[in-house]
């Protein structure tokens, strides 16, 4: 019976990544269909910088959310880091210093978010919310309305290099960061344990799993990776303001819950956030191909991301409905 | 008489409006204190001005949180509904400005309706709807106005100061405020509805054996919630004399504050009209205090920020949770 409903579970996951990979497809043929550019090795490199700083986010983010944990500041520790990275470069700092700054300063964010809800026990959505608005009001008021953009020559390594060929560092780093952080979640005690923790934190709890050390660590990992994502950006655009980044806590968490993660907590797999971040970033760099404003766009990610999430809810409906039929025709 | 004044006092000791309500008190002395704007009362009343769409927004936003919901489309549906009036107003200046609020707020109420529908009907999660629906109302903001902006000369006089009529020395906008918060406060004390609201929200499967169906109090929660962002959307339009795709961008996440300020647990169940308003005039001084202080409009941010932590640390513990999972608060 155990393994029957291990079955069935596997075989709706299976089912949602493989409706996503339909989705996938579709976006890249009708992206062809509509221009002619579209599937040529460069605009596919040049499209992938569209999601990797994001989706480098969404994968910690992905954990968050499994273990019913959520972290809005994202974006606002994207800006601070990048606030301090620029101080740092007009201090005259080296390239390798200035991207420990901002992995460290997304590090030491994503610590106080941890504090605050394991420590003060406060709820995650509520504590982010709180820090969001502090770390992006700490970057605007240390940086007013200036620029930052003394960067080093060689600092544009991470959001400009190519690693070989048309892969892009960035593009490399997401996809290590993807496999590690899949492994890390499907075929290790930690990764159970994370699932365990969002199915029922209570019984995990109660089975021994030192649940908040696991939430402080995720809320870390989540800091990290938007440190990291800053560096990228930041080294992408050469420049820091304190708008950087504005609004991307929203597609990151649309990301993760268009890859089939669960706000429930306990549902998810990285394969489903890769193929949304895929999907997201293709949809948003054909638009723009054909000259599309990036808030039309935005319509176009809300019903996406509606659509997705209620197709499998009308179809289990659905079939519902049907499987009773023949029973009420007979009774 | 007495009795019942002895048992006021001993709700108030243990209450935490009662707390919120002598933390704004303070503030607001320290506030007269130093600065004289605060003890004049045509600027306390101008500053209640300010704050009355937050209260009516954060009002809406109590409801939805209350039944274990969240609305992150308040502000999206705050610009999307205004800019739907000013276009109108623009394009047929005839139509008389209360015909224009009553569109706004009904324009609101379909746009929460479309929030609690989703959450109802298909169970999805609040948060994923309220989400997506941000976006595509953000969306269609700019899809009405093809990013235009209706800039005040567009908008006709009497549609931008209706809501600045005073009586008794406040504008009708705080006597709106003021009596949204009546309204509800009574309703949510003393009407059926208003209780299975809070049921609901508590425990939706005990509230399930009493017949009360939770994704419904829901469905109602959002369908208000929509309604006043509506209204507020006018409100906004008017007394900003604009209307523009940006319009209230990331108010809602304000509107979140205020609530979870007030004591609103996002647990679901708890929360009050009273500690809703103090939680919005707690803000509201801070934002009004902020510029006086000689703080830069640059710090302005953090340093409202900077409260917003420190209260919902005091104030939004895992209360409710706490009691749900024992295990956990003794593990903690």
């Amino acid at each position: 019976m155990n393994a029957n409903a291990w079955g069935q579970r596997l075989r709706r996951l299976l089912r949602w990544e493989s409706l996503l990979l339909l989705v996938l497809v579709a976006v890249t043929a009708g992206n062809a269909l509509l221009s002619p550019y579209f599937l040529d090795a460069t605009t596919l490199s040049d499209a992938s910088f569209n999601f990797t700083e994001k989706a480098l986010i969404a994968l910690p983010m992905a954990l968050l959310i499994i273990a019913r944990e959520i972290d809005v500041s994202v974006a606002a520790i994207v800006a601070l880091a990048s606030v301090a990275m620029g101080f740092g470069a007009a201090a005259g700092w080296p390239t390798p210093l200035l991207a420990l700054t901002g992995v460290a300063t997304g590090g030491l964010a994503g610590a106080v978010n941890g504090l605050l809800v394991t420590t003060l026990r406060v709820p995650s959505i509520v504590a982010t919310i709180g820090t969001m608005s502090l770390f992006r009001g700490i970057a605007y008021g240390i940086l007013g309305d200036r620029v930052l953009k003394d960067y080093p020559a060689g600092f544009g390594v991470f959001g400009q290099g190519y690693a070989f060929a048309l892969v892009s560092n960035e593009l490399l780093l997401f996809v290590l960061a993807a496999l590690a952080v899949g492994v890390l979640l499907h075929a290790t005690t930690a990764g159970r344990r994370i699932y365990a923790i969002g199915a029922n934190p209570t019984a995990a709890l109660m089975s021994g799993v030192a649940v908040d050390r696991y939430r402080r660590w995720l809320f870390i990992a989540t800091g990290l990776a938007s440190g990291c994502a800053s560096v990228l950006l930041t080294s992408r655009l050469a420049s820091t303001r304190p708008t950087i980044a504005q609004g991307w806590e929203l597609e990151v968490i649309s990301m993760v819950i268009l890859g089939g993660v669960s706000v429930a907590g306990g549902v998810g797999t990285i394969l489903g956030v890769v193929l949304a971040a895929a999907i997201l970033g293709f949809v948003t760099f054909g638009l723009g191909l054909q000259n599309i404003p990036g808030i039309v766009l935005s319509i176009f990610v809300g019903a996406l991301l509606i659509v997705v999430v209620a197709l499998p809810i009308v179809g289990a409906r659905w079939r519902a409905r049907r499987a009773q039929r023949p029973t009420s025709a007979g009774a | 008489m007495s009795r019942g004044m002895h048992d006021l006092l001993r709700r108030l000791r243990h209450s935490r409006d009662a707390g919120l309500a002598l933390l704004t008190a303070l503030l607001l002395l320290a506030l007269a204190a130093r600065f004289s704007a605060f003890r004049d009362v045509a600027s306390l009343a101008g500053l209640f001005d300010d704050t009355a769409i937050l209260i009516l927004l954060a009002l809406g936003q109590m409801l939805v949180i209350v039944t274990r919901g969240i609305d992150l489309s308040v502000a999206a549906n705050v610009a999307l509904s205004g800019m739907a009036v000013a276009l109108l107003n623009h394009a047929h200046p005839a139509l008389p400005a209360p015909l224009l609020v009553l569109l706004a707020t009904l324009l609101g109420l379909l746009l929460g309706l479309c929030n609690g529908l989703l959450v109802w009907r298909l169970g999805m999660p609040p948060i994923v709807v309220t989400l997506g629906t941000m976006a595509i109302f953000r969306g269609a903001v700019y899809l009405l106005s093809g990013g235009a902006w209706v800039t005040s000369d567009k908008m006709t006089p009497a549609f931008q100061s209706l809501m600045r009529h005073t009586a008794l020395g406040l504008t009708l906008l705080s006597w709106l405020a003021l009596l949204a918060v009546a309204m509800l406060a009574l309703w949510l004390h003393y009407a059926r509805t208003g209780r299975r609201l809070y049921m609901a929200g508590g425990n939706p499967s005990a509230a399930a054996y009493l017949g009360i169906e939770a994704g419904r109090m829901q469905c109602l929660a959002f369908t208000v919630s929509g309604a006043l962002a509506g209204l507020c959307g006018y409100l906004w339009v008017t007394r900003y004399a604009v209307a523009y795709t940006d319009v209230a961008q990331g108010f809602e996440l304000q509107v979140i504050a205020a609530c979870v300020i007030g004591g609103v647990s996002v647990a679901g169940g708890v929360g009050t009209v009273a500690g809703v308003l103090l939680g919005c005039l707690f803000l509201g001084l801070i934002r009004n205090a902020l510029p006086l202080a000689g703080i830069s409009p640059f710090w302005q941010m953090a340093v409202s920020g900077a409260v917003i932590t420190v209260a919902v640390v005091l104030n939004a513990r895992r209360g409710a949770q706490r009691r749900r999972h024992i295990l956990e608060a003794d593990a903690a």
